[in-house]
């Protein structure tokens, strides 16, 4: 009796969840959707669902007429460039508050958090007008610059979680069968150490990808990453609801895709390890 | 294994990110500082000179910035409400057993991961312009007139917007917190006879309570700061319907060049931040440690 009662159950839960699963999705997918219509499909009342000419225009238009690979490429420099230059950064940082953890580091920990409370618009101006006067205004360098400077504090406290959990004895271990630190960090040590940091960066590039205060304010045509471009279409021109789902549609898909492969990570590292 | 040796060892690998985090917040803090209490605007240049607290002045009696303060709380708690109390429900339901689990978590986080300028801008052309929007559609196809979402009800849309970008994340969070929870001690209040209401609030809730803190710490330093979505749909308009302090400052200095003005407001914004900070830093205090 009990199992009917848990198939019906599971049936039922099944049935809402997919539901909600799907609405929520909604949006992504008709985005998808209309970047293969044309644009006056993409308009059409009523809205056809799969019964239109499918096209791959837009995605050719997006790409030619507007310099779309430019702000592609300024889009992976910018993510990955700032990811590199914070794990440099980070990696000794969280290694040694793991390792040699000393009075302070709990303090350095919780101070570091506390820098992500500082409203960007309270710096907007300083960097800003620094950044004209380096001449570094729509550049990409300045973006990854400051990318890595907001994003340190989680490179910073995900890569602490990570490296709190691999055992010390392990290295006493390693060290009593005689060794050397150098074959300790290279075939103990970073071994362990590799899934942490491969999804520190996962999460990393995802942020900085999607990161849209600074990007939008410093940067014009040059620099501009895809937050940036994607902006410009907020000014009507026209019929262009399928042009800008194709430049959408291709400026979410890397992101998505990276981001469902680190689901379990993005808990863990927005949450600076509290949720895991 | 923490010699002398290793401990000098270790202060210098701290060295460079706190050395560089400390930059990062003393310089621009006291350049904005200094500004706030300049004359200074982009537009001319030349004309520099001490005005006291003239720049706070003008921003704090600015009728925007009421409007503005107000604005941000609304807009961060109604966020806050609604991704929390449907975060809890969506992930209740995720943890039960079903068909295709995996993937309807696939499908629920997704919008995480779109960057603001396209959700904002999916939303403000897809869904809610109210001639060629799905929303106008289906308005009509029911027989009700179109409703211009974010001229008539603009901070109302934009809640909505920001909402469905961050109920993944409180979804995802509260589900991991949710999968920890001891299922013996829920099986043994069933067989105890507690009604599955009683069950959520004595058992489930106050197991979720650290999870819960995490969520509303974390979304309210990204919400306090929500600015492309602003800046893609509304501007701030219409008027200061949906006008935050980040979009205000923002506008005072960068489309007004009014660094004075503008730094002054950062400063408030600064200030504001902090109380909150002060505030959450201590609620998490106390369920982080325990």
């Amino acid at each position: 009796m009990a199992r009917a009662v848990t198939q019906k159950r599971k049936l039922i839960a099944t049935f809402v969840a997919w539901t909600i699963g799907i609405a929520i999705f909604f949006p992504i997918f008709w985005t998808i959707l209309t970047s293969f219509k044309t644009e006056a499909e993409a308009i059409a009342d009523p809205p056809s669902l799969f019964w239109f000419d499918w096209t791959l225009e837009n995605y050719g238009v997006v790409n030619e007429r507007s310099n779309y690979p430019l702000h592609f490429m300024n889009s992976v420099i910018i993510s990955v460039g700032s990811t590199i230059l914070g794990l440099i950064i980070a990696v000794p940082a969280a290694w040694s508050m793991a390792f040699v953890p000393g009075k302070q580091t709990k303090n350095v920990l919780m101070w570091m958090l506390s820098t992500k409370m500082l409203p960007p618009v309270g710096v907007l101006i300083p960097i800003y007008l620094i950044s004209r006067d380096l001449g570094v205004l729509d550049s990409r360098i300045a973006l990854v610059v400051v990318l890595t400077l907001i994003n340190l504090p989680i490179i910073v406290w995900m890569l602490y979680t990570y490296f709190k959990e691999i055992p010390g004895e392990i290295l006493e271990a390693a060290r009593m069968d005689g060794a050397t630190l150098k074959s300790e960090i290279l075939y103990v040590l970073t071994p362990m150490a590799v899934p942490g940091i491969a999804s520190t960066v996962l999460l990393n590039i995802i942020l900085a990808w999607n990161e849209a205060f600074w990007t939008l304010n410093l940067t014009a045509a040059k620099a501009a990453p895809l937050t940036a471009f994607i902006a410009s279409y907020s000014s009507p021109e026209g019929l262009f609801y399928a042009k800008l789902s194709a430049a959408s549609t291709m400026a979410i898909a890397p992101i998505l895709i990276m981001g469902w492969f680190s689901q379990k990570q993005l808990v863990r590292g927005l949450t600076f390890g509290a949720v895991k | 294994m923490s010699t002398q040796h290793s401990r000098t060892a270790a202060r210098f690998m701290i060295a460079p990110a706190t050395v560089l985090l400390l930059g990062w917040m003393l310089i621009p803090l006291c350049m904005t500082l200094y500004y706030s209490f300049r004359r200074y605007r982009l537009l001319t240049p030349d004309r520099t000179g001490w005005v006291g607290f003239r720049n706070y002045e003008n921003f704090l009696t600015n009728p925007a910035f009421m409007d503005a303060l107000v604005n941000t709380l609304v807009l961060v708690l109604g966020v806050l409400i609604i991704t929390v109390v449907l975060g809890i429900l969506l992930a209740i339901l995720l943890d039960q057993p079903m068909f295709g689990q995996g993937i309807v978590r696939i499908l629920v986080i997704a919008p995480f991961f779109v960057m603001p300028t396209v959700s904002a801008l999916v939303w403000k052309n897809m869904f809610m312009n109210p001639v060629n929007g799905l929303f106008a559609y289906a308005a009509k196809a029911l027989g009700f007139q179109p409703y211009d979402f974010l001229s008539q009800a603009p901070l109302a849309s934009i809640i909505g917007i920001v909402s469905w970008q961050w109920l993944p994340f409180a979804t995802l969070i509260l589900l991991t917190a949710i999968q920890s929870l001891d299922s013996e001690q829920m099986e043994a209040a069933e067989m105890d006879g507690a009604s599955p209401l009683s069950r959520f609030w004595h058992i489930t809730l106050p197991h979720l309570s650290r999870a819960i803190t995490v969520v509303i710490l974390i979304q309210t330093i990204f919400l306090l700061s929500i600015f492309a979505e602003i800046l893609v749909t509304t501007n701030g308009g219409p008027g200061t319907a949906s006008t935050n302090l980040t979009y205000l400052v923002y506008a005072e200095s960068l489309l007004n060049y009014d660094v004075g003005e503008g730094s002054a407001g950062g400063v408030v914004a600064i200030i504001l931040a902090n109380i909150v900070a002060i505030f959450l830093m201590r609620m998490i205090g106390k369920n982080l440690d325990a």
